[in-house]
């Protein structure tokens, strides 16, 4: 098997990891693997909060794949300084590197989607008309959010927290329903 | 008065409770990003938006370069700012209420780093408190934020409410294996459980720090709550442990020697200062020992290496300050 990476050198190391349940693997060469920072067992241990972050970023199939420097406009970092340093350049970047930065929040976070306060100013200029929509939505979201908390009473073994979790689901179901 | 001499609710378990909003401008790169000339505008214009929010406290700017290093890294030791925070003052600011309630750092790994701290498990109180500086900057200035993301943030990790809230809990009782098997437990519940002393592994005084991980796609009001049913969860068992040992005469022993090495040491370490300190915590809280939780926290507090210099403005030795710190001490228990 030639290594994913480069695609040109047999594939030597194989890498199966684990993060919030998703199972990544790769198959790669001596080289992309010491490059890609998987060249010693110990590595993952004594990184800094950003680096592990980075590391993140690597595994993704973006960095993988070799990224194509554009630069973000305003901040002129490029997807490879996101990669290196762990962080964002700018505000920006978030939108411009949209796609390839998603996988890997997704990985540290489990899910993506904000779901908490949104500042004064957004309310007041974006959301207006699609008032009607978003409130269904967000009934939705606020069973979804409620039985994640539900579940995880349960493994914390909080019944009565998580029978009330339940009356308040049913609550919001019997009102959707009407 | 610092924050740290009040009363807190659940202090025999609880020291304090802190939450962290991670907040930037929109209109300016983060600060990795961000040159001197930059860091210095974004400080100006954070400076002149946060200083009239309305606190009973009254609030102070300082530029981090007008610290000394003892007093910068006693702000670390406080958990007022981060050590990174202290170690580097080029083109950074702090905002400090006078009782060190409100801390807010600016251009750390954000333009703003908004934290409020309060004695006990206070975790709505303290989000409160923050929060009224988070409406002060959205009213005032427009925030780098995205619907599906939510506050954008410099390192990825902090996505979302930006919001980090946690408490330190005292657990002597659990201390060990019942704390790793903690740790495991409330990592699922995408939480933090970690020594909040000492480093790695070894957690001085039995003291850990209990802090929400996951950022995007839960609310701050369900992230606190989470944070306040687990710590209670965890005070209650600590509490049903500590009801166990202290069945054990032995255990009971341990707890009045080490008052006594307390009341009566001339010099000591802050590293045997602490774990003396966990056993007679434990004591106070129990009823066994007489002593107010409040004075044992504040001595926890400022009985650190760089806190002692700075609030006594002298530069100790190592050696003169265990004097210093076993005469502080003493005094205290008196």
């Amino acid at each position: 098997m030639l290594c994913q990476n480069c695609q040109k050198k047999e594939a030597t190391t194989h890498i199966k990891r684990v993060i919030n349940g998703e199972a990544t693997e790769s198959h790669l060469c001596e080289n992309c693997a010491r490059e890609l920072g998987f060249d010693g067992f110990f590595n993952d241990f004594s990184l800094s909060i950003p680096n592990i972050f980075s590391s993140f970023f690597k595994d993704s199939a973006f960095a993988l794949a070799g990224g194509k420097s554009e630069h973000c406009e305003k901040c002129n970092s490029s997807f490879d300084d996101i990669i290196r340093t762990g962080m964002v350049g700018c505000a920006d970047c978030y939108s411009r590197f949209f796609d390839r930065l998603l996988p890997s929040i997704q990985r540290i976070h489990g899910r993506a989607g904000h779901v908490g306060k949104t500042p004064l100013e957004y309310t007041k200029v974006e959301e207006k008309p699609a008032k009607q929509e978003k409130k269904e939505l967000s009934t939705e979201e606020k069973i979804k959010k409620l039985e994640e908390e539900m579940q995880r009473a349960v493994e914390l073994q909080n019944f009565e927290q998580a029978a009330a979790l339940r009356d308040e689901i049913k609550a919001l179901r019997a009102k959707e329903d009407k | 008065m610092k924050w740290y001499s009040n009363k807190g609710n659940d202090l025999d378990v609880v020291l304090s409770t802190r939450v962290r909003l991670a907040r930037n401008l929109e209109e300016y790169p983060f600060p990795a990003r961000l040159d001197s000339e930059g860091k210095q505008k974004v400080n100006k214009l954070l400076k002149d938006i946060l200083l009239s929010t309305p606190c009973e406290e009254k609030l102070e700017y300082f530029d981090m370069k007008s610290f000394s290093k003892a007093q910068a890294v006693s702000l670390a030791e406080k958990h007022l700012i981060s050590p990174e925070f202290a170690y580097d003052p080029e083109d950074r600011a702090l905002i400090l209420s006078e009782n060190e309630d409100i801390s807010i750092m600016l251009c750390e790994e954000d333009h703003a780093r908004i934290q409020a701290i309060l004695p006990g498990l206070a975790p709505r109180e303290a989000y409160e408190k923050a929060a009224a500086f988070d409406r002060q900057l959205e009213e005032n200035a427009k925030l780098a934020f995205d619907s599906k993301l939510g506050y954008l943030t410099q390192c990825p990790t902090n996505l979302g409410t930006g919001m980090r809230a946690s408490v330190l809990l005292h657990l002597p009782a659990l201390s060990g294996t019942a704390v790793s098997r903690l740790a495991t437990t409330v990592a699922k519940l995408g939480m933090t459980l970690r020594p909040a002393f000492g480093d790695g592994n070894r957690a001085m005084g039995d003291i850990f720090q209990l802090s929400n991980q996951v950022t995007l796609g839960i609310s701050e009001q369900a992230a606190l709550q989470n944070l306040n049913s687990i710590a209670l969860q965890i005070a209650e068992q600590e509490k049903q442990a500590r009801t166990a040992l202290l069945r054990d005469d032995a255990f009971i022993d341990k707890i009045w020697r080490s008052w006594g090495i307390l009341k009566s040491a001339h010099m000591m370490s802050f590293g045997e200062f602490i774990s003396l300190f966990s056993l007679v915590r434990l004591g106070a809280a129990e009823g066994i020992l007489e002593i107010p939780l409040e004075t044992l926290g504040r001595l926890l507090i400022e009985m650190q290496p760089a806190t002692i210099n700075a609030d006594s403005n002298k530069d100790m030795t190592a050696r003169e300050r265990d004097v210093f710190r076993a005469q502080t001490v003493k005094a205290a228990l008196e």
